[in-house]
């Protein structure tokens, strides 16, 4: 599979945060640098029993303003290896957004997911169709599209593998 | 032909991308007018080596400064410093700026940042330098990462709301007291996706200081851009600093896709409570919080009118032996400001700790994290659960003024007992 096929579909079990969840609690500055087995107990305080549940290819779904704070995208990167195939929140902040995407980390913004979405129950987000399903159909929500600009990072792999592939300019132009 | 009105933020893509024709929700890829690294720097010099590219696209558009881990507190940090200072040898970066304070004090200080450009930084309060009537965005360090090799990044052209600032503010009510309200009355979010503009008269007549202020908490309403009109109030700011530049602001007629009429005259000293900038109410309504710290510093409040707020209200007074006062200046200019004027003399005969500058305790890292349990008031710009130090720990946000009063008894206390002063 090229790069260029890499899939935008993602399924997963569901695990759900509340709104303006924080850089200060995806990332403590103060494990900034350390050994992850450190910095993964640290993650998340407001949910601590959380980094130690997630199964890889699980999914996040949360609140409004998810991810305000930092600019350090150890938020983002965490996300990542605690296992997380993706999130979708009410609204991310902007940073965090952007991040996810040079990260090729699926963050998908949908107006009443949080109250429409159980924990422990399974979703699937279609990044391409920007849409939102579970075992009994698409769910009756708009998220917000994904441009073709995004996904054509996304589908790179990010922005550094983008910025790496021969014959790859700068993204750019109208979409 | 020429395109319809635009906001600042519309005028400055416009620009950078060659397009005139744009409306909020495009795409385009703007051309950086400056790029700002802190000690993020090590991390996009080694993601970029490891492209392959061994030089940024215009070293005379990349400035580098160490900020927030300086004095280093730790030979893990020290390491870091010297991977920063090795590679800007190695990328031939010319506007390496040391270690002289915060990154966002330092740039403007020196007039490195000028009306109408782009400015992006690896540090989410890159908004402070709408305060000049530039646009400046916090970046990640990919995002960075591809800045300096190509000198481009995509953006999403944002609708812009405005706050229109009316009315007179009392004594004692300064800008942080402004925008503490605004957090708390329209939501961290209102500017999510946006860019802000802030105007009316009271942006008018407010000095480059508070405008510093307000914008750098833009980034605490969510905003990509928090900008005031670069007026004569700019122009004489940068002249002082050896730059010429004109005016720049809004297209008449341009649209909002909002406008807030914020007036000012009844705001009484504001302050938020943990664990959210938007968590407002009045000073008076915390008063007798004990507090074991008063924080002054960070690149939102700790320039030199801010240390002599703060001096004004210690004068001839002590910290109560119940807290401690930790003030971090900006930046080296601001300490040696302050202690020519005698602020950083009052400031320590009263009591106060005085440190070197930089971000120091704010996001946590050095001189003035807290333990758990512990209750800190701070001028600085973000009081999320684990902020400075322990998650266990709470962070009042409030005005240099209302941190100083703070500090006199140990406790939370109407600022205006101790200083009536009029915000500049």
């Amino acid at each position: 599979m090229t790069s260029r096929e890499r899939r935008l579909v993602f399924e997963g079990r569901v695990w759900v945060l509340g709104d303006d969840v924080n850089t200060d609690e995806l990332a403590p500055f103060q494990t900034i640098g350390k050994s992850w087995e450190d910095a993964r107990v640290t993650l998340l305080p407001s949910r601590p029993e959380l980094p130690g549940l997630v199964e890889a290819g699980d999914l996040l779904v949360a609140g409004k303003n998810f991810g305000c704070g930092s600019s350090r995208e150890m938020a983002v990167t965490n996300l990542q290896k605690l296992g997380f195939a993706g999130v979708v929140a009410e609204s991310f902040a902007r940073i965090f957004f952007r991040n996810c995407v040079a990260n090729a980390f699926p963050a998908l913004a949908c107006p009443g997911v949080r109250g429409s979405v159980e924990e422990g129950s399974r979703l699937t987000m279609d990044l391409g169709a920007g849409s939102l399903s579970n075992a009994q159909g698409r769910l009756p929500l708009e998220p917000a599209p994904y441009s073709e600009h995004l996904l054509e990072i996304l589908r790179a792999g990010g922005l550094m593998a983008l910025l790496k592939e021969p014959g790859n300019g700068p993204v750019g132009g109208p979409t | 032909m020429a395109g319809s009105p635009q906001t600042m933020a519309g005028k400055v893509l416009a620009r950078t991308s060659g397009r005139d024709d744009l409306s909020p929700g495009d795409f385009i890829t703007a051309r950086i007018d400056v790029a700002m690294l802190h000690e993020a720097f090590a991390i996009c010099a080694i993601q970029m080596k490891a492209a392959g590219i061994e030089k940024v696209w215009d070293p005379d558009k990349v400035i580098v400064i160490l900020d927030h881990f300086f004095p280093a507190p730790s030979e893990r940090h020290a390491q870091g410093h010297q991977a920063v200072r090795s590679l800007v040898e190695q990328l031939g970066i010319t506007h390496f700026l040391g270690h002289e304070g915060i990154c966002h004090q330092v740039l403007t200080e020196r007039g490195l940042v000028r009306p109408g450009e782009l400015v992006v930084g690896t540090d989410s309060h890159s908004t402070t330098y709408g305060a000049l009537g530039a646009a400046g965005a916090g970046i990640g360090t990919t995002d960075m990462t591809y800045v300096l090799a190509t000198g481009e990044l995509w953006m999403q052209v944002p609708a812009t709301i405005r706050f229109e600032l009316i009315g007179e503010p009392g004594p004692g009510v300064t800008a942080k007291d402004i925008v503490l309200h605004i957090a708390g009355t329209y939501g961290v979010d209102v500017g999510q996706y946006r860019a802000i503009e802030f105007g009316g008269p009271v942006a008018a007549r407010l000095g480059q200081s508070s405008r510093l202020t307000m914008a750098n908490m833009g980034t605490e309403l969510g905003a990509k851009f928090a900008m005031f009109e670069a007026d004569a109030v700019t122009s004489a700011y940068l002249a002082e600093r050896g730059v010429t530049a004109g005016g720049f602001g809004p297209d008449p007629g341009c649209e909002y896709e909002a406008v807030y009429e914020v007036d000012v005259s009844p705001l009484t000293p504001q302050i938020a409570l943990p664990h959210s900038p938007g968590n407002v109410r009045s000073v008076a309504e915390l008063e007798g919080t004990k507090v074991d710290q008063a924080f002054l510093g960070s690149c939102t409040n700790a320039r030199a009118d801010d240390l002599a707020i703060a001096a004004e209200v210690l004068r001839g007074r002590r910290v109560s032996p119940d807290t401690r006062l930790i003030v971090t200046p900006a930046s080296r200019q601001v300490a040696l400001d302050a202690a020519r004027s005698g602020a950083i003399e009052t400031l320590l005969e009263a009591g106060a700790s005085i440190t070197a500058p930089g971000c120091g305790a704010c996001p946590g890292g050095h001189n003035g994290v807290l333990a758990g349990g512990e209750v800190c008031i701070s001028s600085t710009n973000r009081n999320f659960r684990g902020r400075m130090g322990s998650p266990d720990a709470e962070v009042y946000l409030a005005s240099p003024a209302s941190v100083a009063a703070a500090a006199i008894e140990g406790r939370i206390t109407d600022p205006r007992k101790y200083w009536k002063g009029r915000i500049q």
